[in-house]
Order: structure tokens, then C-alpha cells, then sequence
């Protein structure tokens, strides 16, 4: 079972785990990210998306936005000495403690992801393949989500339809380009442990294949 | 407490700025925020949830439930805090009592949710407390923001000024006053768009309808405790937002985004102000199940 989704939108940051302080994208979505925009469009324990392949329909540009941002994140201890009724201040203070931190992000990107879904061990005895799929077309036709999916960051909204026509024109169609090791995915088998999983990107004629490709942990 | 959300939401704003500075950009020299391709304005996500934050911070002050975790100059109102709901477990012994109660997660995340109004509507980060195999993790907030942008390309100007006090004596023996400059757009019409997950609200952070009405008065007021020198004139022109009859939604948004027509009118060649656009939104081309209400 697999689909055909165009997704598109004004910006996008697909971030490098490598230069995190100061962001930088990939030059291409990365597998998580599709699996991030069919996830939030449609998802059941009972189901994995796996991506396929991720065509590029626009140039790869860029640009670069600097902003400002907090250093701090809530911190449980101080959440739960608040709950036991303790006078902590439970807030951060924007202005001291500022951050600026640059971003360069990819700008008017259009892609197709095409993937499919298998079943696990989690579905339903009265869930099918035929049922997961007629509700993602049902979804993505009538442009319905969980929450509005996003191209890495929830401040790039990704819009999204369904791709109808058996030709897909790319914007790199007589080229390879290599992209180096890129994130495949978030590895969360293992209890408690999430570990990167990545792999070797080949844009080939404006096509990220990601059927048989070997991931490293 | 009202009830949580049940429907999905897509809105625009529509705002603009007078001799003003919306959204400086700290890599150019505060200047206004420009997409060097295009020349129109852009101004962050999070700039505009500032706004919300503050406006909401100054209308609710302290009130229970509307706390504002992100705050700017708290010293003004950096008083007692009262005290909050407890749970009756002893600070020393986290790992027990994550052992005991496996669901402290979700109750940290849960308290934070409904004390503070801004992590229940965009969401915030908690820090992993691996020590104690504390992971209150990710909360992702209902409410969404995109870029705002300018309808058509700005064009920002430098202003120089002086002032004829001198900072340190230094200074002063040698010169009588110092020249600053500023940056100001001389108008741009801006539209920020953003979307409301009702699923997020009622799985998640607990997005009450009392919210949402907060939330369309704090964007339309936004500005109007935003008053400073560089920000010039600033003000919420239209507000369009579209209510979709059902939590997952009724149509694809940049459907109903394109329903809105915003266009310079044909005898103007530099807009100066909001009257210079035509502006009307096509509510017949609307799907069924989709209601706008502009504001």
C-alpha cells in the first residue's frame, strides 16, 4: 500500500544533529521529517510509516534568520518543588536569559514523498491495511490532520495534497548529487534509549531512494 | 474550566506598521526583517507569540491558571507566587515516587498545562531529568504560528537622530551630542497565519474554548500594550478565521487561505496605509463544513 503525498511550503529547517547550537539544515527532507508530516496527518500505534522515496520539485535555496531565544528548558525539579507547594519561580525571564541563535533554513520547498505503511504487533484484531488506507485518503483528500504537520519546525507549515499525476518533473532531472551521511531516523526500540540511525544520501535525479539503504547506528 | 476545543481552526492576521520597526533582525543590524530575494517583510513566529504572552500576562496578572511561563522583566511582578496544588510527594525521594507512580510524567506535564497559559497553547520543552528517569519530554501546543509576511515589499529606511545628552564624562569633554540611528518601515501590511489543533487541545494540553476566546482577543489586541519608540504605529487590521465543523477539519487551510484576497488598490503605487488595499475574503467559495467569522 503506498501513497503519493505533494507537500509544499515557504520555509523549511531540517536540522543537522552535528550543528545544533547554530542550525543548519540538510539539503533535502530527511526520512524522519516525512514520517513527522504523515504522523501528524495520520497515525495508529497499529501502524509504521516507512518513507519510500522523497522527490525534490524545487531548487534547493537558502537563507539564513537569526533569532532570539531562551537558553533554559522547564525544569522537573523545580516543577514538582512547586507542586509540593514551595515558592520557586516557575518562569524564565526572557530578557536574561537570551539567547541569539542563527538558523539557515531552506526556502519555497517542494517535495513528493511517496511511502507506505506496514501493520505491528499493536493493531487491533479488527484493524486492516484496507481500513488504515481508505482513512489516510479519506484524510489527506478532504486536507484533514491530527495537528497541522510542519517541514521540521512548527513555524514552517507544510500544506499538503494528494500527488494524481504519474510523472513526477524534479528540479535536478540529469543529475546526482552526493549529500553525504545524512539522519535517517530515531531508533526507539530500545527501552529508555533513543540512538540516531543515519544513512548515505544520493539525490539522483532529484530522488532520494530510500528503499534498501544501509543505516548505520 | 470551560470546555476543551472541539474544533480545528485556521486563522490570518492581518496587521500593519506605520514609521515603525516590527520585528528587528539581529544579524543585520537590528533592521528590519527582509527576504533579501523578494524585498518583502517577514516578521518571526515568535515575535508574535511575544505579543500574546505579554498581553495576556498584563490582562490576566496572576490570575490562577493564566500564568505565563516565558516571561519578559518579570522583576515588576516577581512577587509570592501562591502556592500551588499538591500532589503530596516527598521531594527527596523522586525515584520512589516515580516508582510508585509511574504516571509522574504526565502529572508534571499536566500541572505545568494548567497553570500556564502559554505552555497550554504553543506548547513548551521540559527537560529530561535523567537522573531521577524523570521525562516529562515535548508538550506540543494546539496553537500554530507561521512567518509573517508582508503583502508587498518594504522598504526600509534609515533614520538617523541625535540626542544632545552624553552617556559617560568621557564623552562629554570632547563632544556635546551623539547621533543614534534607527530603522523604521514607512508602512507594510503583514499576514501571519497560524492553525489550532483541537486533537492537541484534548489529548494534550487541555485548550479550553475560555482559551481560545483569550487567544482572538490577545492577537487582536496585541499591539496595543506593544507602544514603544521603535515599534512606531502598529495595530491588528483583520483577523479571518476559519472554524471547521469537525476536530480533524473540514478542507485543506491553504484552501481556505486563498479564499482571502488582500491587493493594493489599482491607483495606489506605494501604500501608505490600510485603506490603500482592497481587501475582501470569497466566503462563497468556502467548503461546506468551514464558517468564517472576521474580526
Amino acid at each position: 500500500m503506498s501513497i503519493m503525498l505533494e507537500v509544499f511550503g515557504e520555509y523549511a529547517a531540517f536540522n543537522r544533529p552535528e550543528l545544533k547550537t547554530e542550525r543548519m539544515t540538510y539539503d533535502v527532507m530527511t526520512p524522519s521529517a516525512a514520517r513527522g508530516i504523515l504522523d501528524s496527518i495520520y497515525w495508529h500505534p497499529g501502524m509504521k510509516w516507512h518513507p519510500d522515496k522523497i522527490y525534490v520539485l524545487s531548487p534547493i535555496k537558502h537563507t539564513n534568520i537569526r533569532r532570539n531565544e531562551v537558553k533554559s528548558k522547564i525544569s522537573a525539579r523545580n516543577v514538582k518543588s512547586a507542586m509540593l507547594g514551595k515558592k520557586s519561580e516557575l518562569y524564565i525571564d526572557a530578557q536574561s536569559d537570551i539567547q541569539q541563535r542563527a538558523a539557515l533554513v531552506l526556502k519555497d520547498v517542494h517535495y513528493v514523498i511517496e511511502a507506505h505503511f506496514d501493520m505491528t504487533d499493536k493493531a487491533n484484531p479488527s484493524d486492516n491495511p484496507g481500513k488504515f488506507q481508505d482513512i489516510i485518503r479519506r484524510r489527506i483528500e478532504k486536507g484533514q490532520c491530527y495537528n497541522q504537520p510542519y517541514f521540521g519546525c512548527r513555524e514552517f507549515p507544510v500544506n499538503f495534497r494528494k500527488w494524481e499525476c504519474n510523472y513526477i518533473p524534479t528540479a535536478y532531472p540529469n543529475e546526482t548529487k552526493e549529500l553525504g551521511l545524512m539522519l535517517y531516523d530515531m531508533e526507539y526500540s530500545h527501552d529508555g534509549e533513543i540512538t540516531p540511525t543515519f544513512f548515505n544520501a544520493v539525490l539522483k535525479n532529484g530522488v532520494l531512494d530510500l528503499n534498501d539503504c544501509e543505516v548505520y547506528r | 474550566m470551560a470546555d476543551v476545543i472541539k474544533n480545528k481552526y485556521d486563522f490570518a492576521v492581518y496587521f500593519d506598521v506605520e514609521n515603525g520597526n516590527p520585528n528587528g533582525d539581529p544579524d543585520a543590524g537590528n533592521m528590519p526583517r527582509v527576504d533579501p530575494e523578494t524585498g518583502h517583510g517577514i516578521v518571526t513566529d515568535v515575535c508574535i507569540k511575544r505579543k500574546i504572552r505579554n498581553y495576556v500576562d498584563v490582562v490576566k496578572e496572576d490570575e490562577k491558571g493564566y500564568n505565563i511561563y516565558i516571561k519578559s522583566g518579570v522583576t515588576l511582578n516577581a512577587k509570592d507566587k501562591t502556592a500551588f496544588d499538591n500532589f503530596n510527594i516527598d521531594e527527596k525521594s523522586i525515584k520512589e515516587a516515580k516508582k510508585k507512580d509511574g504516571d509522574i510524567d504526565r502529572k508534571i506535564r499536566d500541572f505545568m498545562c494548567e497553570n500556564f497559559f502559554d505552555i497550554r497553547t504553543f506548547g513548551a520543552v521540559m527537560t529530561t531529568f535523567v537522573k531521577n528517569g524523570l521525562n516529562c519530554g515535548q508538550v506540543k501546543g494546539p496553537v500554530q504560528f507561521s512567518f509573517a509576511r508582508s503583502i508587498d515589499p518594504i522598504l526600509p529606511q534609515e533614520v538617523s537622530i541625535t540626542r544632545c545628552a552624553v552617556t559617560t564624562e568621557k564623552d562629554a569633554e570632547d563632544k556635546t551630542n551623539t547621533i543614534g540611528n534607527k530603522f523604521i518601515v514607512p508602512y507594510g501590511l503583514y499576514k501571519a497565519e497560524g492553525y489550532i489543533s483541537a486533537n492537541l487541545a484534548r489529548k494534550v494540553t487541555g485548550f479550553s474554548e475560555d482559551d481560545l476566546e483569550l487567544l482572538w482577543n490577545a492577537i487582536l489586541n496585541m499591539f496595543e500594550f506593544d507602544h514603544a519608540a521603535a515599534r512606531g504605529k502598529m495595530a491588528v487590521r483583520k483577523l479571518v478565521i476559519f472554524k471547521h465543523s469537525s476536530e480533524l477539519g473540514n478542507a485543506p487551510s491553504y484552501k481556505l487561505f486563498d479564499t482571502i484576497k488582500v491587493h493594493k488598490k489599482d491607483d495606489v503605487e506605494y501604500p501608505r496605509q490600510f485603506s490603500d488595499y482592497d481587501f475582501s475574503v470569497d466566503t462563497d467559495a468556502l467548503p461546506d463544513g468551514v464558517e468564517c467569522i472576521i474580526k
